[in-house]
């Protein structure tokens, strides 16, 4: 069985690779699009800024590929960034998303609230608020911490696809699944044993 | 509730781990791996690597310990020391770190700053500033920024350099404060609160913890969002868990 991470320049891959591999997954970074089409299952990670990620994916011609991955009911994981792009578009470029859900991006911003002095990125580990318990959530405990790094967050039209939110000044949508689409916007592959549990669910539903 | 981080800083030579000496525990005390490993599964929320490495041709022995850590550790890790270029913050990110810190490099050429933003997105980018209290100021607090381990005057304020860097896209601040370093004396709470107050950005405190309170000081006094430790931890003076307990019985949102 073999997961394909897609390649879409900048970004630490690595490590998400190599957390698919600690639990015995077999995942591979790739920007092939047959490797794509015969995988069992596709992540969309994403580490960088909204337009540059998404320019590096029309400029491999990678979104026909994704899009074809969700049709066929495979599995999806989109993290941070790479969930981000599932939506139509961000405060954070002038570039349109994907489109296959929707709803936007937004910057944080509590200027006028109580929460004014809040850092902005919102850097470090913070406790997911189950709304649908996800069947990548499978094990875990209400409450459990993931490490989140990101100045924006997805505005879903539809709340019936928020998985999970999470409590900073605001609750904010830090998890979404509809059918075989999961979108994370913390880190699973840096969260830690739990974190790499998701992982290790999500691969679980992939050998399905 | 965000937690608050408690982050144990690595110093690292030609691949081995400097400091760090009174791990009876441990086969191999300097390897950075085992280190690593050791206070992921004390409770760690960040590791810090800082390659101090004098020659830059044995940089790239800094580069396969990334790669090696990135393999056994699932929780973030920056790496700083040395970083002058792009091309160097690819290298690193590409071998498994999440963040590189920048200092020196970023103060002789600040778009060097807003260049590795553009390219890795923010939350990569650390800016290291060494900031030491300019004396005769009296109440209102200054502080001027310093490179080469605190031996070289920059005339910049550290306030303003911070405020520079964050325009310039700069995702967290790691603040040591010269004056504090190795003293225990407990952080320079004054400075992180300075910085901390002008910036939106996550500053973590760094020099000068001696003890549980210090810590605690940092976090609500200082309004760090996390705490750099060394030598307190290396010589076992204090455990990630004792911190965390004092942190939690004091009402402080921790990792569990």
């Amino acid at each position: 069985m073999s997961i394909a991470i897609i390649d879409y320049g900048a970004g630490n891959l690595r490590s998400v690779e190599k957390a698919f591999e600690a639990v015995g997954i077999n995942a591979e970074i790739t920007k092939d699009k047959v490797a794509i089409r015969n995988a069992k299952g596709v992540v969309l990670p994403g580490v960088g800024s909204f337009d540059a990620a998404i320019n590096e994916l029309r400029a491999a011609a990678l979104e026909g590929v994704i899009e074809e991955a969700i049709a066929l009911g495979k599995p999806f994981l989109g993290i941070c960034l790479g969930m981000q792009h599932l939506f139509g578009s961000s405060e954070e470029g002038k570039q349109k998303g994907l489109n296959l859900l929707p709803g936007t991006v937004k910057k944080f911003n509590f200027s006028g609230t109580p929460w004014s002095n809040q850092s902005i990125p919102h850097m470090g580990w913070n406790r997911l608020l189950f709304k649908h318990k996800a069947p990548i959530f499978a094990g875990l405990d209400e409450g459990t911490m993931m490490y989140f790094a990101h100045s924006y967050h997805v505005v879903p039209e539809n709340d019936t696809i928020v998985a999970s939110r999470t409590d900073y000044g605001v609750e904010f949508v830090s998890a979404i699944w509809k059918d075989n689409v999961f979108g994370l916007q913390f880190h699973p592959e840096k969260s830690g044993e739990k974190g790499l549990l998701i992982l290790k669910n999500f691969g679980k539903l992939c050998s399905k | 509730m965000l937690s608050k981080r408690i982050i144990p800083c690595l110093d690292v030579t030609e691949g081995r781990v400097v400091k760090g000496t009174k791990f009876v525990q441990l086969k191999d005390a300097g390897d950075p791996v085992e280190l690593a490993a050791f206070y992921d599964k004390e409770g760690a929320d960040e590791l810090v690597f800082l390659d101090i490495t004098a020659s830059s041709d044995k940089r790239y022995i800094m580069l396969d310990v990334v790669k090696k850590v990135s393999e056994k550790i699932f929780i973030p890790f920056t790496v700083g020391g040395g970083i002058n270029d792009v091309e160097t913050m690819r290298e690193i990110l590409a071998s498994g770190a999440d963040k590189v810190s920048i200092n020196t490099a970023a103060i002789k050429d600040p778009n060097l700053i807003k260049a590795g933003a553009e390219k890795f997105g923010s939350q990569c980018i650390v800016i290291a500033i060494d900031a030491k209290r300019v004396k005769g100021q009296g109440a209102s607090g200054k502080w001027e920024v310093y490179t080469h381990g605190g031996r070289m005057a920059t005339g910049l304020d550290a306030v303003e350099w911070a405020k520079k860097a964050e325009k310039l896209g700069a995702g967290e601040v790691l603040l040591t404060s010269m004056d504090r370093d190795g003293t225990k004396d407990g952080y320079e709470l004054e400075l992180t609160r300075a910085i901390a107050d002008a910036v939106s950005i996550p500053v973590i405190a760094s020099g000068g913890a001696g003890t549980v309170e210090h810590i605690y000081d940092a976090f609500v006094k200082g309004r760090a969002d996390a705490a750099l430790l060394a030598s307190l931890l290396h010589y076992r003076e204090l455990t990630i868990k004792e911190i965390k307990d004092y942190l939690e019985r004091k009402g402080i949102t921790v990792r569990r």
